[in-house]
């Protein structure tokens, strides 16, 4: 494998986490040091967690600090090649063989090809990262695809010809794990499993995200949403939700609520079941008094 | 990757390749190139520092959440010369969750190892009280014969080729035109696919569902051989995932895989606790989504029923449909009077026989009718 230790100026998982927070991103160790061996390797990097847990955002930082595009892919249940690969502009390949009468006419020029994202990844790996997200919704057929595209980044088209990629691109796949995903797809790839933050990082985030919100109030509201993410909910609040409901606690205490007030009037931000609503609701007052203090 | 280059590479390079293989022999998967990988990235890295080499395994090997401890402690043993330390007591209050180690029993791919003494020995008893049981074959070869066009199917989001159909398949239709120089005759479409509904289910395996036990194990093979997407549980004093041993073909092996993961055979019944851990872990709760689920008990709770009663009804607002299977509704004089059932019975879609293998296939081929 060709091994390229320095990328973009970046020559270890330290520096790399250093660039992903002025852009914005706070990595852990594990997943600085897993985004460094993929780039650093060439291989794809897997992101695996829960719901929630910035799996989407890591992958945009990571293409911010290469100073790259983001090419996203979402997965979807019957997703085909059309729909990631590339497809042909069927009425206007019919209204050029109309028009051209008698003439000779090459329907499968490039001007009738629709690039997908993985084609568009392809013809333009310096400049950008393709982000294959959300890949366990899409079905085996598909990540068997997947499979093929990723080991050699080539496509083949049988009206045309193959294409093949310059140098590998960067390549960042996300999953919820909602399924397995097959052991050959996980093995082509570096792995990081993201998991919610620790406390301590977790309030930098909200606080770097949302500069309207003081730290005591980040750090309240994390361990909030800590005792939360303890209780058997249907949705736990992920990163986001923990940003929004400090934000909006911050909004509804700046028009004059008192804080314990201002938190629980804003849940409908951190929990958004009827469930867990109902399930968290009588004991809602005591967890939020237990973490503001 | 051969043996020759093995032998080229530094001495330092030894105590991390007899890492890889330790962690191999503790049925990690991992493969020459992972190991190559692995060696790549720690030449990378530095190492400055212990914790670098960890981080490359991690990345490297990817284990899954559900192995990470079981990592770090063969990492810990291998390069501090730590022991390993017994895995702690379950807490009596704690529903424990169990699943397969993610790689070790793929069954995608069959191992030609042997199975071993304790595996075997449980691999006999089960079949030998399946023989003494017997009488069910029958009722069994019937349900895979007619699983497939049976169980309860839904529209796929993928197209598939169709006479009639929502939309028009461009690409024959040029395909068509250029065999007719540019005329079109008829349009051809495509139409959705079908695909089976997602089945789940949950097989208590307390001590009062003690009786016929083999005999729904042996049901539960079938299921996840015959049906595309199963997934199988089983409810006890704690929640364990048996799919993957299941979808071994060979059932004695299988059934032995997924006797040796269940350390609560025919222990106490704390069904609702079970079902809410199931509900906890989003992955699991993801399978319940759109599901036909299948519980298989008597529904005789040792718990507070109200837990039990707030996540079947949580099951039912997540679930295609839910079914209770009960051995005791085998009674035509049955009424579900225990506070449990009783509470949950408007959240079921239907109570129904479970007493014998013919009546919990009847159940299984039944679900797509009635919705």
């Amino acid at each position: 494998m060709a091994v390229r230790p320095s990328i973009a100026g970046l020559d270890g998982p330290g520096p790399l986490a250093q660039a992903l927070r002025a852009a914005q991103y706070v990595a852990d160790e594990g997943l600085a040091t897993a985004a460094y061996l993929a780039l650093a390797l060439g291989k794809p990097l897997l992101l695996e967690g829960s719901p929630g847990v910035g799996k989407t955002e890591a992958a945009k930082a990571i293409a911010a600090v290469l100073a790259r595009r983001v090419i996203r892919l979402q997965c979807f249940e019957g997703i085909d090649a059309s729909a990631a690969l590339y497809e042909w502009n069927y009425p206007r390949q019919m209204l050029a063989i109309r028009q051209a009468g008698e003439d000779y006419v090459n329907i499968y020029a490039d001007q009738f090809l629709i690039a997908r994202p993985l084609l568009e990844a392809l013809r333009a790996p310096q400049s950008a990262v393709l982000l294959i997200d959300e890949v366990d919704r899409a079905d085996h057929e598909f990540e068997a695809f997947l499979l093929e595209f990723l080991s050699d980044f080539q496509i083949s088209i049988p009206e045309t010809g193959s294409l093949r990629a310059a140098e590998p691109p960067v390549v960042i796949l996300t999953s919820n794990r909602t399924r397995d995903l097959h052991e050959a797809l996980r093995r082509r790839c570096v792995y990081h499993w993201i998991d919610y933050p620790d406390p301590a990082l977790e309030a930098e985030i909200v606080m770097m995200r949302a500069s309207s919100v003081a730290r005591a109030t980040a750090e309240a509201v994390v361990a909030a949403v800590g005792r939360l993410r303890a209780e058997p909910l249907v949705k736990p609040p992920g990163v986001a939700e923990t940003v929004e409901w400090g934000e909006a606690a911050t909004l509804l205490a700046a028009q004059g609520a008192a804080w314990p007030e201002a938190f629980r009037r804003a849940i409908g931000v951190a929990l958004k079941d009827q469930d867990d609503l109902a399930y968290v609701g009588p004991r809602l007052d005591a967890l939020i008094a237990g973490a503001a203090a | 990757m051969s043996g020759g280059g093995t032998a080229a590479l530094p001495g330092a390079a030894r105590p991390f390749l007899g890492f890889a293989a330790r962690l191999r022999a503790n049925g990690f998967a991992v493969s020459p190139d992972r190991t190559e990988g692995f060696l790549a990235a720690i030449g990378l890295l530095g190492p400055r520092a212990l914790e670098d080499v960890r981080r490359a395994g991690h990345a490297m090997f990817g284990p899954g959440p559900e192995r990470r401890a079981e990592f770090d402690a063969l990492f810990d043993a291998h390069f501090l010369g730590r022991s390993i330390a017994a895995p702690a007591a379950a807490d009596e209050d704690e529903t424990e969750v169990r699943e397969d180690r993610d790689g070790a029993a793929d069954p995608l791919e069959p191992e030609a190892e042997e199975a071993g003494g304790a595996e075997a020995t449980m691999a006999e008893t089960l079949t030998a009280r399946g023989l003494s049981g017997g009488g069910d074959e029958a009722a069994l070869a019937r349900f895979a014969r007619r699983a497939p066009a049976r169980l309860p199917r839904l529209k796929s989001r993928r197209l598939r080729r169709a006479r009639r159909g929502a939309a028009l398949d461009m690409r024959r239709a040029l395909r068509r035109a250029l065999a007719r120089d540019g005329e079109l005759v008829e349009l051809p479409r495509r139409a959705r696919a079908s695909r089976q509904r997602r089945i789940l289910l949950l097989l208590d395996v307390s001590g009062s569902m003690r009786a016929g036990l083999d005999a729904r194990l042996r049901l539960a093979h079938a299921l996840v051989q015959a049906g595309e997407r199963v997934e199988v549980f089983t409810l006890g004093t704690r929640l364990t995932r048996i799919t993957r041993p299941l979808a071994l073909r060979d059932r004695g092996r299988a059934l032995a895989r997924a006797a040796g993961l269940v350390a609560d055979w025919e222990g106490g019944t704390r069904i609702g606790a079970a079902l809410e851990a199931l509900l906890a872990v989003p992955r699991f709760a993801g399978f319940v989504r759109g599901a036909a689920v299948v519980v298989v008990s008597d529904g005789l709770e040792r718990d507070r029923p109200e837990a039990m009663v707030a996540a079947v009804a949580r099951l039912s607002r997540l679930a295609w449909r839910v079914d209770w299977l009960s051995p005791l509704a085998a009674d035509p004089a049955f009424e579900p009077r225990t506070a449990a059932l009783a509470g949950a019975a408007p959240y079921l879609d239907r109570i129904g026989d479970g007493g014998s293998t013919e009546a919990i296939v009847a159940g299984l081929l039944d679900l797509a009718e009635g919705r």
